[in-house]
């Protein structure tokens, strides 16, 4: 530190990085797209409410993409729902993440040999960032997803290497 | 409540020119095969005769009985020709509490039914998923289309037994 070490007495200052400051904004309000697919979207909304209390992390259900910096894709994408899940996450702005709910949305889940109608893994349509396991995964296990995510944003870089 | 037997002698007495077959021998619930060009005239007549009143359409669903000329293509996959499709009719009547089952057979290869959404409404989604899973053509239904696959699915119908799966589907890969 030098020539400024210990010449703020005021105790309102904080000192740290342009990128430390960015993922600790980014890290810290993560608004949720406001969208569920099947079961595992009643246990997001169960994460959501009291008893678990998403918003103690910033996370909280936005009703537009526009707004929002994750999306939760919480149950089976069905192969109809899949062009609309993409279409939802490319209206969101950057930068955007994706956690991946439950074993439906991972990999097909019970649909994986005979689902027609299913697609196996929302990763097919758009990148990932955490898979959260589980038919539907508990609260805690969301919510464990939700600090792995935040995990990544802390170790992002604005440099290229 | 009428019990199974004076329903169909009521359905027997009112349409003596339609040749029901009375299923009452069986292990589960004894059900009447009504011909496919018939099934709203009797359908509307349950609905409205004054000892039956079957207000309430409980179920209305298919089933690919698979029972005509099984043959292989080159792949070696299941096709079949000839044989029929089972619409099956479950109505009850909420004033009297009396149920019944009604069965409809159709040919597989050229399926058509008339509907009954004329007779109760509920019927309209019912026969739209008959018409998206097994492909049965309802006529005077007031719009059939599909309605659990999407709009633009063109590989056929799912429920089907010989059914195959397309590889991609707006180039998304549909197998695991």
């Amino acid at each position: 530190m030098g020539l400024l070490d210990k010449e703020f007495s005021e105790g309102n200052i904080i000192i740290t990085t342009t990128e430390n400051l960015f993922n600790w904004a980014r890290l810290s309000s993560l608004w949720q797209v406001s969208f569920g697919l099947a079961c595992c979207a009643i246990e997001m909304m169960a994460t959501s409410a009291s008893h678990y209390d998403f918003d103690r992390f910033g996370v909280i259900p936005r009703p537009s993409p526009r707004q929002s910096d994750v999306i939760i894709v919480s149950g089976t994408v069905t192969l109809k729902m899949a062009l609309r899940v993409k279409r939802l996450y490319e209206q969101m702005p950057d930068p955007k993440y994706v956690i991946s709910m439950g074993s439906c949305s991972n990999c097909g889940g019970p649909y994986w040999e005979h689902g027609y109608h299913v697609l196996k893994g929302v990763d097919r349509v758009i990148p990932v960032d955490v898979y959260v396991p589980g038919c539907p995964p508990r609260p805690e296990a969301l919510l464990e997803g939700l600090l792995k995510l935040q995990e990544k944003i802390r170790n992002e870089s604005l440099s290229k290497s | 409540m009428k019990s199974f037997e004076e329903i169909s002698k009521l359905l027997i007495n009112q349409f003596p020119s339609i040749n029901f077959e009375i299923k009452s021998d069986v292990k589960f619930e004894p059900y009447i095969i009504v011909p496919p060009n018939q099934i709203d005239n009797v359908c509307l007549f349950l609905r409205d005769n004054i000892d039956l009143q079957f207000d309430s359409l409980v179920n209305l669903s298919a089933v690919d009985d698979f029972n005509g000329e099984k043959t292989k293509d080159e792949q070696g996959n299941d096709i079949m020709k000839g044989g029929t499709l089972s619409l099956y009719y479950h109505l009850e009547s909420i004033k009297y509490r009396h149920k019944i089952l009604l069965r409809v057979l159709t040919d597989r290869d050229n399926p058509s039914v008339l509907s009954v959404t004329s007779v109760w409404n509920s019927a309209n989604w019912h026969e739209r998923e008959a018409f998206d899973l097994f492909g049965i053509n309802f006529i005077n239904h007031p719009d059939l289309r599909r309605i659990l696959m999407p709009y633009d699915w063109e590989f056929g119908h799912p429920l089907r037994k010989d059914y195959q799966n397309p590889e991609f589907y707006q180039g998304m890969k549909v197998p695991y």
